[in-house]
């Protein structure tokens, strides 16, 4: 039988996540990036008890507004943004395995932030290199790896520290999530992907990161039509494609 | 831990700006190096690259050889942004990769120089940014791992906290990003060269002297024999 894995909806792409999943989320933070689709569908299914992975923990719907208006003097911000921060904001989030769990500054508290304050959310604090490993390791069927970086600092925890080359490293652990949902530019219907410029970011990594990866992509190719020389992402490593609307949803709660 | 003692603010003194900082940090990439821009002010140093200079300006997001952030938002591509979410020009010779690709290239030791801001550095050269005090947690982004694996590291930061307070310190009170990694301190009145045998005072921004630069910092400097003005 032919390999078709695109999905007509998002709705029906997340349909068999469950209560207290792990989740990979792609992207980085800016506008173009993360699978909004994806999360909006996450929302809507209202899933509890998630734990998220990623850069950054994401903005309430009322900041994303406010981002909006604020960036639109260096970059226009589409309206079908949406971030992680809807889900930790609903209460859909356990726990969060973070870069940027809380921003930098005192100006603005982000969700996560607040849960974070109450006790209501859990953290496990992780930069961005040893994160992306993580996930890199879990796809590789790579156990686990020693990284130079943390020893002696907020990263070390409880991790095993051994020494190689007259430097400390510690021992960080492949991260396998249950669902990766991450966006690329063009996919075919095997899943064979491409991404479009700095959108690429976690979400390569977190291609093939967990037992089922998700993609939404702006366009759908005929099989054949991407460059060979140029996928990024190879087929095995997606399960599933869903294609966004060619007008935004500008509602998460729209079902799409 | 006691609290840091408040030095003197000097508050009719010039300093710079962060444009200014940045300025200055941007003399510290040479042609062909590879130069990591971390988040915040260190962002603005692409402004300042010598165009005609051959450099590989790496953001952690997963692009490298980059150019000056557009300031133009009819021209801004948000497929092509630096790591604090700027739009930025692209380049012949620019690439994009994954974020592990991204990491790849730091932790493996192919990033020459990395500018990170600061909240404290101490005499050894230890650097604090990822947690702001009072906050529940901080933000460590890519910086401890630019602190930890790029061959050099030039802080960016102004000299004191705004309630005055030295942020060069003797030892760290803020939780530790990464230990004995800053090479040099570009502040709003000083540079400084962090050294195994202490920190060396290298250049003043006039209107200060060095005297008064030691004021405000808590480890002793040393006046380096060349000593020069901070001009941009």
């Amino acid at each position: 039988m032919a390999i078709d894995k695109v999905f007509a909806t998002f709705d029906e792409a997340v349909a068999d996540v469950e209560d207290g999943s792990l989740v990979h989320i792609g992207g980085f933070g800016g506008p173009a990036e993360y699978p909004s689709y994806l999360i909006a569908a996450l929302a809507r299914k209202d899933v509890k008890g998630l734990t998220i992975t990623g850069n950054h923990s994401g903005f309430s719907e009322g900041q994303l507004s406010m981002m909006k208006q604020r960036m639109s003097g260096m970059m226009a911000y589409p309206d079908d943004y949406f971030s992680p921060g809807i889900l930790v904001e609903r209460g859909q989030v356990a726990k969060g395995i973070l870069a940027f769990p809380v921003l930098p500054g005192a100006a603005l508290k982000v969700p996560f932030e607040e849960l974070l304050e109450k006790g209501e959310v859990e953290l496990e604090l992780i930069g961005q290199g040893s994160l992306a490993e993580r996930i890199r390791a879990a796809r590789a069927g790579v156990a686990a790896f020693y990284t130079p970086v943390g020893p002696g600092t907020v990263t070390q925890r409880d991790k095993e520290v051994r020494w190689f080359d007259g430097r400390p490293h510690l021992l960080e652990r492949a991260l396998k999530g249950d669902y990766s949902i991450i966006r690329a530019h063009k996919a075919d219907r095997w899943g064979n992907l491409v991404y479009r410029g700095t959108a690429r970011t976690f979400n390569a990594t977190m291609a093939g990161g967990s037992r089922v990866t998700i993609a939404e992509v702006d366009e759908l190719v005929e099989l054949g039509d991407l460059d060979p020389e140029c996928i990024v992402t190879p087929a095995p490593y997606v399960q599933r494609v869903v294609v966004r609307p060619k007008e935004p949803v500008s509602d998460w709660r729209t079902p799409c | 831990m006691s609290a840091t003692p408040s030095t003197p603010k000097f508050e009719d003194k010039p300093r710079l700006d962060d444009w200014g900082m940045a300025m200055r940090a941007a003399r510290e990439i040479k042609e062909g190096m590879v130069a990591n821009l971390g988040f915040g002010i260190p962002m603005l140093i692409s402004s300042f690259v010598d165009p005609e200079a051959e450099v590989l300006l790496h953001s952690e997001n997963g692009v490298i050889g980059f150019g000056p952030v557009i300031e133009d938002p009819a021209r801004a591509d948000r497929y092509c942004i630096n790591g604090g979410g700027q739009p930025v020009e692209r380049m012949p010779g620019m690439s994009f990769m994954s974020h592990e690709e991204s990491f790849t290239l730091i932790r493996g030791g192919w990033v020459d120089v990395t500018f990170l801001g600061a909240l404290q550095v101490s005499a050894a050269g230890d650097l604090a940014n990822w947690r702001v005090p009072g906050k529940i947690s901080g933000a460590l982004g890519g910086g401890q791992d630019l602190a930890f694996c790029a061959k050099s590291v030039v802080c960016i930061t102004t000299h004191q906290t705004k309630d005055g307070s030295p942020k060069i310190v003797n030892r760290l009170s803020l939780d530790i990003t990464a230990p004995a990694c800053v090479k040099k301190i570009v502040s709003d009145i000083a540079v400084i060269d962090v050294r195994p045998d202490g920190l060396f005072l290298r250049e003043v921004l006039p209107g200060w002297t060095p005297d008064e630069v030691q004021q405000v910092t808590e480890p002793e400097l040393e006046v380096s024999a060349d000593l020069a003005d901070l001009v941009l």
